[in-house]
């Protein structure tokens, strides 16, 4: 539905989004992951139209969205940055002007604005001016009017900024539902929101795409994963690392922690050993050597590491407060 | 409006036909017509926002009364309605360039400043309209509401028809004439708001520009430029004057150049509104 292509934005000197491409489907939600001022927000405001590309093609459903904008614009529902919305209306005069905007008239029109009053829970407010909404209320207003004509393509700037815990998660799971038949992009700061709502997720840093895929291959990415942490009750730390460090299955290992809960090791695989080689040596160590083995998992890789390493690539990878030795 | 192809056939499962307009008969009609019923209807419905915008506030409604207020106190005090012993609302439409000076401005000043400053731009502009039509929407709203707040001093007319025998007719040209400059004074203020997010900024240029156009055929300023201008110097900066153009519909013409001259500047400052914003918008 969405297809952008080598997309560039320059205002002045400065290079805002730096060739961008990527593609959307029915079906899918992406994650526009990034610093601040990464370039997520002015590539989206090309894709709705709001402002023109310096270089590159953006179409949607087909439509190119330089040449036929309205056609375009008629396939999606936009969320801007901030949630603006008109404050001299209330939330029912101004979910009724976004309708007719859209087209809708009639019984059509007093469907959507209930429809959308009840999915953002605006229930309580509807006869509320705008201006004096709280700030998660004036977001679900303006996030009503983005979905109130059922759009193909959804673009959501930061669609849970200012949420409180609850609505947030109602959000989420709103866009992954909504998902299931539509083309969503979706920009957030916060990571579990991949996890809880991504079917892949792009990562853009400096206006240029530094990762992209689902976020189990972004999780992949990272340093720790396939790591084993491995924790031993009664045993001094310096055996466990150097009994560790030896099996042939371990590049190098990390003491995470050493307390009454006993020694925390961390053992990275060597980059040719097998799925699971690793786990069946620190297995058979540990029965070899008695210890009393109070946990042993597998580490997945944690998002905001892999953000961290990719957006910030002069500084040390996660774990530098921790006491490091390699083999 | 350029032509598009039809949007529904790339959606396979289409929400609400996008495209529904509210007028049956045209939906039904050629492509083109349709189109323009579209048009309108966007332009209707961003006139009619604009509107209960103003209507929303108390802002109108003080407007309106210290509009008529001035007005009264124009014609009665300073105009000497009453000693001028004749029916005729000379006395009324005298000071209208110079009311509508300050008026038009804070009238206006707000059309697109507010919408830049709110961010409300972004969401208007990505609607599935054109730039143009959501410029002529929000210019008629307010124009709409000016001729609202011109039509409620009828008393006047009322007052002039029962002292005496008044011409219908030149009161007829002079409120179309007023009608027009508030129209063109709006226009210049439309293109300054687009300018800048502070509305303050936008009214004190767009108050500059129009005593410019008020002060280039205003009397005095003609009898200084006389003196050491060229006459078709002077002809030429009094021909862009309002007061030039307004001054023959107070005596109850119509000349189609004082209509074209205002119209233009209307279609003048809203396509630079349009330039404005597109290049506002390009960064
Ligand atoms: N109208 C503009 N004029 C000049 N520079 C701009 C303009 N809009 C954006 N920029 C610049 O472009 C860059 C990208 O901004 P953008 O808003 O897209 O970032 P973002 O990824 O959305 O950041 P955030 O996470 O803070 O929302 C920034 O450096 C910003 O200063
Ligand atoms: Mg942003």
């Amino acid at each position: 539905m969405i297809k952008v292509e080598n997309l560039v934005k320059t205002f002045g000197p400065k290079r805002a989004v730096d060739g961008i491409s990527f593609t959307v489907e029915r079906g899918e939600v992406l994650g526009f992951l990034g610093p601040n001022g990464a370039g997520k927000s002015t590539t989206m405001r090309m894709i709705t139209g709001f402002i023109p590309p310096t270089a590159g093609r953006i179409t949607v459903g087909g439509y190119d969205v330089v040449e036929h904008p309205i056609a375009a614009k008629r396939l999606m529902g936009y969320l801007p940055e901030n949630a603006p919305a008109y404050t001299d209306m209330t939330v029912w005069g101004f979910l009724n002007f976004a309708a007719e905007m859209r087209g809708l008239s009639g019984e059509a029109k007093r469907k959507a604005v209930n429809r959308v009053i009840e999915m953002c829970f605006l229930e309580t407010v509807v006869h509320q001016s705008v201006d004096t909404l709280s700030k998660g209320y004036r977001h679900r207003t303006c996030f009503a009017q983005s979905i109130i004509h059922d759009p193909p393509v959804l673009i959501l700037d930061e669609p849970t900024d200012g949420l409180d815990p609850n609505q947030k998660h109602e959000v989420r799971t709103l866009i992954r539902r909504m998902g299931e038949t539509k083309a969503i992009v979706f920009s957030t700061h916060i990571l579990e929101e991949v996890d809880a709502a991504c079917t892949r997720a792009i990562i853009i840093d400096r206006g240029k795409i530094v990762a992209n895929g689902t976020p189990a291959q972004l999780r992949s990415r990272s340093e720790v994963s396939g790591a084993v942490a491995l924790r031993v009750l009664g045993v001094p730390a310096s055996e466990v690392k150097t009994k560790v460090a030896e099996l042939p299955t371990v590049r190098r290992t990390q003491l995470l922690e050493e307390n009454g809960h006993g020694v925390l090791l961390r053992a990275y695989p060597r980059p040719d050993a097998r799925d699971g080689a690793l786990q069946e040596s620190l297995f058979e160590l540990a029965l070899r050597a008695n210890w009393k083995v109070t946990e042993l998992r597998t580490e997945e890789g944690r998002l905001d590491e892999v953000f961290r390493s990719i957006t910030l690539p002069d500084t040390a990878p996660a774990g530098q407060s921790t006491k490091e030795d390699s083999r | 409006m350029q032509a598009q192809p039809e949007t529904t056939a790339v959606m396979d499962k289409a929400p609400a036909p996008p495209a529904a307009s509210p007028d049956q008969a045209a939906r039904a009609g050629a492509p083109e017509l349709r189109e323009h019923a579209l048009a309108w209807h966007n332009i209707v419905t961003i006139a009619k926002r604009e509107l209960s915008g103003y209507f929303a506030s108390p802002v109108a409604y003080v407007f309106i009364v210290i509009f008529l207020l001035l007005c009264g106190f124009f014609t009665f005090m300073v105009g000497r309605f009453f000693e001028r012993g004749e029916a005729s609302l000379a006395a009324f439409f005298l000071w209208h360039p110079w009311l509508y000076l300050f008026l038009v401005p804070a009238v206006g000043m707000r059309l697109w400043s507010e919408e830049r400053r709110l961010g409300t731009m972004e969401l208007l502009l990505t609607f599935p309209v054109s730039t143009w039509q959501a410029i002529v929407g929000k210019f008629l709203a307010s124009w709409f509401f000016l001729t609202l707040a011109l039509a409620l001093t009828f008393p006047l007319v009322v007052t002039v028809a029962y002292l005496g025998d008044p011409d219908g007719g030149v009161i007829f040209c002079g409120y179309l004439g007023s009608f027009l400059m508030a129209g063109a004074y709006l226009a210049i203020t439309c293109m300054t708001s687009a300018m800048t997010r502070n509305q303050v900024v936008s009214f004190i240029i767009s108050v500059v520009l129009c005593l410019f156009l008020i002060l280039a055929g205003w009397p005095p300023v003609l009898d200084l430029l006389v003196r050491w201008a060229n006459p078709t110097l002077v002809d030429t900066v009094a021909a862009f004057s309002v007061v030039t153009h307004f001054d023959s519909f107070q005596l109850g013409v119509i000349d189609t150049r004082d209509v074209v001259y205002f119209l233009s500047i209307i279609v003048f400052c809203l396509f630079t509104t349009g330039v404005i914003i597109r290049s506002h918008r390009a960064g």
